[in-house]
């Protein structure tokens, strides 16, 4: 009898790891939703357009695994879906994926016969969903980001990684004062090898000399990496321990137990230590919920993907939406370094100077490994 | 007394099921949304043509799932290590199935048996911990998941991975199409619909070969005897240590089926997104199902029907999370209630049987 009740135990303590996951995401989602917003600088609220419009455009987002919350490509995508629906009275859907492939398809296809006019898949996991279902709904325009489609009414969003983290590379040469810096990736595939070369290239370019620290989160299958703050710490204190000074994480999440032990690190020494930011503008991403963090936040490489998908759904309601590989690099400005904070600002013109030397075509930064 | 017995195993989960509706629908009343316009939402989303065919295919996985676990549950092993055995035979099978074409047939029998014997085998080794070392099943399969997800986590990106340009994600190579089970659309004249696995045949084969090894065999019978009394088991002859090696081979032999519908169906190969937690599923469907054929199919239609029909409640401003918590209101209920009628039983058994010694 005993023994039959400590099973029974067992077994719903194993629902209750198995239903934990997902209720932690559900409390970090609260404490983060209002923060595209603020990035954005518009208005929390999102249900009343600026202005109202006769037969609105409708906006579908599928978000991918890690949902709203993550603090990465989920949230950025939220801001800008979050904008279009304010600044073009869009009305707007957005859903979360469950675990296992079949679902997504299934949730652009729930979007579809919703009569939605832009359906956007987060993430190049829906490559195979968008092939299934787009061809279906030739009518409605479709958008992936990180990755492109067969399909022609299908937009591939597109980024040129390497070309803003050989920016990152350079202000962290220049600024370094220990001739060491470091580089923590979320997990380690090519996606996020883009990352890494670019600014090693970066570096190189300034001083070849500089050591370059390199560490991941997590490698594949496992997708933690990206949101994994204790790990981010724990590889920002081994690489700062090592004799960094700066860092540049790539790994969403992750990135802010770094920003959490450049402060640490910095109040032990006394000698100040910086991270460099990815994705939003971290300044003010990770410095105006954690305002003590922002003083440690040289730049951010900001790949602009929210901007991205506004600009799909301003198509959408214009009319004049393309499918086909879009390209998103310095010279769209799509990717760029950015000065919040003013700390890079004496360095401002070698940063140019490599940013025009890119989009002429002189320098190439690399975004695979040798 | 028998007759009894049955009427409140088919009752239980009738009432579990109202009493989660209420349940439901108290929460869905606090956070402030309509239960009925909810329910009714789902309900027609739920019996729409497409939604048939996703809730079939979403449960045949569960369904061989439960029944893995059942076979274990039948001679009181807990077999929790489902969930990793299906991954590794799904690895594998995906693998060495993609190696080589022959004609369809062979070739998916190919691949099914592949997946057999890697599940079972990974499931041999608690049975080996349990009988030569004592240690308890629940430990040694909880632990042997860890040890399978990081095994598979290495080999997907090692040995068994195709480079591809989809920024190089772990993957097998695609099987060719000869490895792909056909669906079974044209069979049901729905050619209309989106693909409709064809490893639902096996499924019901699978389940009636449950059946007849549990109730009409003598492995089944030993099963089942060692599972409701183990001692008396012993001494009628039974070795425990050889059924307990069987019996643990046999749940992960079912195991190794549970991934093949998404594989043979629709992945056609192992990726990162290949579903997981179908083996933790399976334990809810074959505790909600008690173990039977019959109830297992039931149960494991009933979680998908819940699983698929909650796809549309995000659209109309319904957290869909609310369909977890039903599934775990039905299981919880389903369980406390199950225990309550087996003691008042066991009561009455004891009362019945005083007053004819009385007599």
């Amino acid at each position: 009898m005993k023994s039959k009740w400590l099973i029974l135990f067992m077994v719903f303590s194993l629902f209750l790891v198995a239903c934990g996951g997902g209720s932690d995401e559900a409390a970090v989602e609260e404490v983060v939703e209002e923060e595209p917003a603020e990035t954005l600088d518009s208005p929390a609220t999102t249900a009343a357009p600026a202005e109202p419009v006769e037969d609105p455009k409708s906006i579908c987002l599928v978000l991918d695994i890690g949902g709203l919350g993550d603090l990465s490509f989920n949230d950025l995508a939220y801001s800008g879906y979050q904008k279009a629906i304010e600044d073009f009275g869009m009305v707007g859907t957005f859903l979360e994926p469950d675990g296992g492939g079949e679902n997504r398809g299934e949730l652009l296809e729930l979007c579809a016969e919703a009569g939605n006019d832009l359906i956007v898949g987060n993430g190049f996991l829906f490559d195979a969903s968008m092939n299934e279902v787009a061809p279906n709904y030739p009518e409605i325009n479709f958008a992936i980001t990180d990755g492109v489609a067969e399909p022609s009414n299908v937009r591939g969003m597109l980024f040129k990684h390497a070309e803003g983290s050989f920016l990152a590379g350079v202000a962290a040469a220049l600024k370094t004062q220990t001739n060491n810096v470091g580089f923590i990736g979320g997990v380690d595939f090519p996606l996020i090898h883009e990352f890494e070369q670019g600014f090693i290239a970066g570096v190189e370019a300034i001083n070849p000399d500089i050591t370059i620290q390199i560490g991941y989160a997590s490698v594949p299958p496992d997708f933690s990496g990206f949101n994994d703050q204790v790990k981010g710490k724990e590889i920002a204190l081994a690489q700062y321990e090592a004799g960094a000074d700066i860092i540049y994480h790539a790994a969403g999440g992750t990135g802010t137990g770094m920003f959490q032990a450049a402060k640490e690190v910095s109040e032990a020494t006394g000698s100040k230590v910086w991270g460099i930011g990815v994705d939003f503008d971290q300044y003010y991403q990770v410095g105006t919920p954690l305002p003590e963090l922002q003083e440690y936040i040289l730049t951010s490489m900001v790949k602009a993907a929210d901007v991205s998908i506004y600009n799909a759904a301003k198509a959408t309601v214009e009319g004049n939406f393309t499918g086909g590989a879009n390209v998103d690099d310095l010279s769209t400005g799509g990717v760029y370094l950015s000065y919040s904070g003013g700390y890079i600002d004496d360095i401002k013109d070698v940063i140019e100077d490599y940013k025009e030397k890119i989009i002429s075509g002189e320098i190439v930064p690399p975004s695979v490994r040798p | 007394m028998k007759i009894r017995f049955r009427l409140v195993s088919v009752s239980a989960p009738i009432i579990a099921l109202t009493v989660s509706f209420g349940l439901s629908s108290l929460i869905l009343l606090t956070i402030g949304k309509d239960p009925y316009e909810t329910f009714k939402i789902m309900f027609e989303y739920g019996i729409r043509g497409k939604s048939i065919v996703s809730i079939v295919n979403r449960s045949i996985p569960l369904y061989i799932s439960a029944i893995a676990v059942a076979v274990g549950f039948k001679m009181g092993l807990f077999n929790i290590g489902v969930e990793g055995q299906y991954l590794m035979g799904s690895l594998i099978a995906a693998y060495i199935g993609a190696q080589f074409s022959v004609i369809t047939p062979l070739h998916v029998l190919f691949i099914i048996i592949v997946a057999v014997a890697t599940s079972s085998l990974w499931a041999a080794i608690a049975g080996y911990l349990k009988v030569e070392k004592g240690i308890h099943e629940v430990i040694s399969t909880i632990m042997l998941n860890y040890i399978g997800t990081g095994l598979i986590a290495y080999s997907l990106t090692t040995i068994f991975d195709e480079p591809n340009s989809n920024y190089d994600l772990p993957r097998t190579k695609e099987l060719p199409e000869t490895g792909k089970m056909p669906p079974l659309n044209k069979f049901f004249n729905i050619e209309d619909l989106q693909d409709l696995h064809g490893f639902l045949v096996i499924a019901v084969l699978v389940g009636i070969f449950y059946y007849w090894l549990v109730w009409k065999t003598t492995l089944g019978f030993d099963l089942r005897i060692t599972g409701s009394n183990p001692i008396a088991a012993k001494f009628s002859g039974i070795n425990p240590k050889r059924l307990v090696v069987i019996a643990m081979i046999t749940s992960g032999a079912f195991a190794g089926l549970v991934g093949l519908a998404p594989l043979l169906g629709y992945f056609h190969r192992f990726t990162i997104d290949f579903p997981t937690g179908l083996g933790f599923a399976g334990i809810g469907v074959a505790l909600l199902g008690r173990n039977h054929p019959f109830g297992m199919a039931v149960g494991a239609l009933l979680f998908a029907f819940l699983q698929r029909s909650a796809q549309i409640l995000d659209l109309n401003d319904v957290p869909k999370e609310i369909e977890q918590m039903m599934q775990a209101f039905i299981l919880l209920i389903v369980v406390v209630f199950y225990e309550v009628i087996r003691r008042f039983l066991v009561k009455q058994q004891i009362k019945d049987a005083s007053k004819r010694t009385d007599e």
